[in-house]
């Protein structure tokens, strides 16, 4: 049976990750929560807008209201990697070798892995980053499309034209496409290699949250009553397929998703906090957390793939261990 | 969810959602846990600062979160100012008015991620701002509908430079249309026979707005907040002028800024005609209408009904039941560019029961 341990906090959160073996729960209010031998506490930002764990999983990366990136440490340290000023850092990414980008405004900034700070800017405001899996390489989520950047580079940035406002961006893990999610409730992919289109609609809300399977092999996703999981294994991605559809409810929506790190499992969490796992192959489902006071927000597996630490709108937080 | 799939690009026809519909097209948020959001338009110079940090420094009780484009040369002394790049952002639904304000849509989330620190939003626009994706903002973006209402739009006028503006750029035509309230200051500057002559052309382009005049942006609060301008129960009652089309106002109006104004006015209506003919309307002359009002009398309906719209975005709902000393009678407001007043009137009339 899974058990829950709940913590309860009091701010909106916005991600939750491990570092090591630590849960850490980042909150709207700039404190970022983590549970390491009793309940321990420290301030980020002051207002925290993204956050994101380093890809070699010892540090979270943290970006506010006050215009600072931060990053934590498992110890709870907090080190500041850049200033901006007033304006709100609202997207944030981790790349390899200690790379990060984040948003602010019109400008993609770029932190190298040799300390170097590059800006990179944009006519339109800069709605999503992230890195590609190889190479430095950034996508930036824009105004009628996405725009690629090869950030240690000076070279001309690759842009990638669809009509409408793109508000997130992710790479899939091989690097092959790159999808975008959409103010118009759709997600839009990019083969890379030939640039072909994808268009994935449907959805009767934007989708908010998507997370790539084991080995990249499907994409879930937001944004419906069930959980959205599109084929990505074939070369051309999803186009003239149908997604598989999990945990369908009648009566809320899927505000976030997250895969199993290993096997091909999908956890859900629904606007009223429940949260379940959905196997893909028999789409099998096993309650993991009964309904809560708001939205599950933000949900992140242990490198195990035993336990989840989520956290909902509502400063619901806590642990769910799947083996019991 | 039938029918989601991907598809490669030019194997399925574009999506259209209906933005017309005629009833609200969510379930109405609880406005009680809807955060108010004033928005306050006006040429560079009209005083918006100025209103602004009254409004932020008299004692009300009330805290505001302020979302700004630019800081001016007057500073804002509030303790939550978040700047943002204005992005207008063209729905891709096929519907060129389908605008909204991307900007506005991540900040007014942002803020609502940590509600208790604030009462109410402000957002100040750029002086060339145009006010439709503002408000569309409030109407089409779920996430901001479920967590905000949009108040009034409050437009600042310089009594003294207006006749100017309206002359030399469509934005401040737009503005005056777009306004539930408009601020006329600096009236210090100009002569009586002045000021009637700019009230007439407000009234002209916008005959439905409230009009106050001021100095040094000195307006009673009371009039510019909590007007509830886009509440349906509320937006039609607490405004003496609105639809009172007296009879000087009844034709129509086409001013310089190519601004027109159309009041109509009917009978009771054939709710089988009313309703097929205003959402035609709307969809037709939507992106040339800037905002539209309206009470309709529906034959045998003990309540009165309530329209409003702003381009191609309509609401309705019942309001309340019709008093017996009220005529029943239909009247509705449209405010726009190159709008066929006489198609307009004659279609209107024919949906009479």
């Amino acid at each position: 049976m899974p058990t829950v341990a709940p913590l309860d906090l009091d701010s909106h959160c916005i991600a939750t990750a491990w570092l090591d073996d630590t849960p850490h729960f980042a909150l709207a209010d700039g404190v970022v929560h983590r549970l390491d031998n009793g309940h321990k506490q420290v301030e980020a930002n002051d207002g925290l807008l993204a956050a994101t764990r380093t890809l070699d999983g010892k540090a979270l990366l943290t970006a506010g209201e006050d215009g600072r990136v931060c990053k934590i440490s498992p110890e709870g340290g907090v080190e500041t990697l850049a200033e901006i000023g007033r304006k709100w850092v609202t997207s944030l990414a981790a790349g390899p070798q200690g790379a990060v980008a984040f948003a602010t405004g019109r400008i993609a900034h770029v932190l190298l892995p040799d300390a170097k700070e590059k800006k990179l800017e944009h006519p339109r405001s800069v709605e999503g980053v992230a890195f590609a899996p190889k190479g430095l390489r950034i996508a930036v989520a824009r105004y009628n499309g996405a725009t690629l950047h090869f950030p240690a580079t000076d070279g001309k940035p690759t842009e990638l034209e669809w009509a409408g406002a793109h508000t997130a961006v992710t790479f899939s893990p091989d690097g092959n496409f790159l999808v975008t999610a959409m103010q118009e409730s759709a997600l839009h992919g990019w083969k890379l290699s030939d640039g072909k289109h994808m268009r994935m609609s449907g959805y009767p809300a934007k989708v908010k949250s998507f997370s790539w399977s084991a080995k990249g092999k499907w994409l879930a996703s937001s944004g419906a009553p069930a959980a959205i999981v599109w084929p990505f294994q074939a070369k051309d991605g999803p186009m003239g397929k149908a997604p598989l559809e999990l945990g369908t409810r009648g009566d809320t929506m899927v505000t976030c998703v997250a895969c199993h790190p290993d096997s091909d499992i999908l956890a859900i969490g629904y606007g009223d906090g429940m949260v379940i796992a959905a196997r893909f192959a028999d789409q099998k489902e096993v309650l993991l957390r009964r309904p809560g006071k708001g939205a599950v927000t933000a949900m992140a597996w242990d490198s195990a793939g035993q336990r989840i630490a989520f956290g909902a709108e509502t400063g619901e937080c806590g642990i769910i261990d799947i083996s019991g | 969810m039938a029918g989601m799939r991907g598809v490669q690009i030019g194997s399925m026809a574009t999506i259209s959602r209906g933005q017309t519909a005629l009833y609200p097209r969510l379930p109405m948020s609880d406005p009680q846990t809807q955060i108010p959001v004033t928005v306050l338009t006006g040429y560079l110079g009209a005083g918006k600062t100025t209103l602004l940090n009254r409004i932020l420094s008299e004692d009300h009780g009330k805290r505001y979160a302020v979302i700004v484009n630019e800081f001016g040369e007057i500073g804002i002394d509030n303790d939550l100012i978040v700047e943002s790049d204005e992005e207008i952002y063209e729905m891709n639904n096929g519907c060129i008015c389908c605008t909204v304000r991307g900007d506005l849509i991540r900040t007014v989330e942002g803020l609502m991620r940590r509600p208790g620190r604030f009462d109410a939003i402000l957002v100040e626009t750029t002086g060339l701002a145009d006010p439709a994706p503002v408000a569309q903002t409030f109407f089409m973006d779920d996430d901001v509908r479920a967590k905000t209402r949009l108040d009034a739009v409050v437009t600042l006028v310089d009594a003294k430079h207006l006749p100017l503006r309206l002359k030399d750029s469509h934005e401040a035509a737009e503005q005056i249309a777009f306004a539930d309230v408009v601020v006329l200051n600096k009236i210090d500057l100009v002569t009586e026979d002045e000021l009637r002559q700019v009230e007439a052309s407000i009234r002209s382009i916008n005959p439905a707005a409230r009009i106050h005049r001021a100095e040094r942006s000195g307006v009673d609060l009371a009039e510019v907040l909590d007007r509830g301008a886009f509440d349906l129960k509320r937006a039609v009652d607490n405004d003496p002028h609105f639809l009172d089309a007296d009879d000087e106002h009844a034709h129509d109006h086409t001013h310089d800024s190519g601004v027109t104004s159309i009041s109509l006015r009917g009978g009771e209506m054939d709710p089988k005609k009313f309703f097929p003919w205003i959402e035609k309307t709307t969809q037709i002359d939507g992106p040339n209408i800037l905002r539209l009002k309206g009470i309709i009398a529906i034959k045998d309906d003990a309540e009165r009904y309530v329209v409003q719209g702003v381009h191609m975005i309509l609401e309705g709902d019942h309001q309340r039941e019709w008093r017996e000393e009220e005529k029943r009678e239909s009247r509705l407001v449209l405010i726009g560019r190159d709008l066929d007043a006489e198609r307009l009137r004659r279609t209107f009339e024919a949906c009479q029961a």
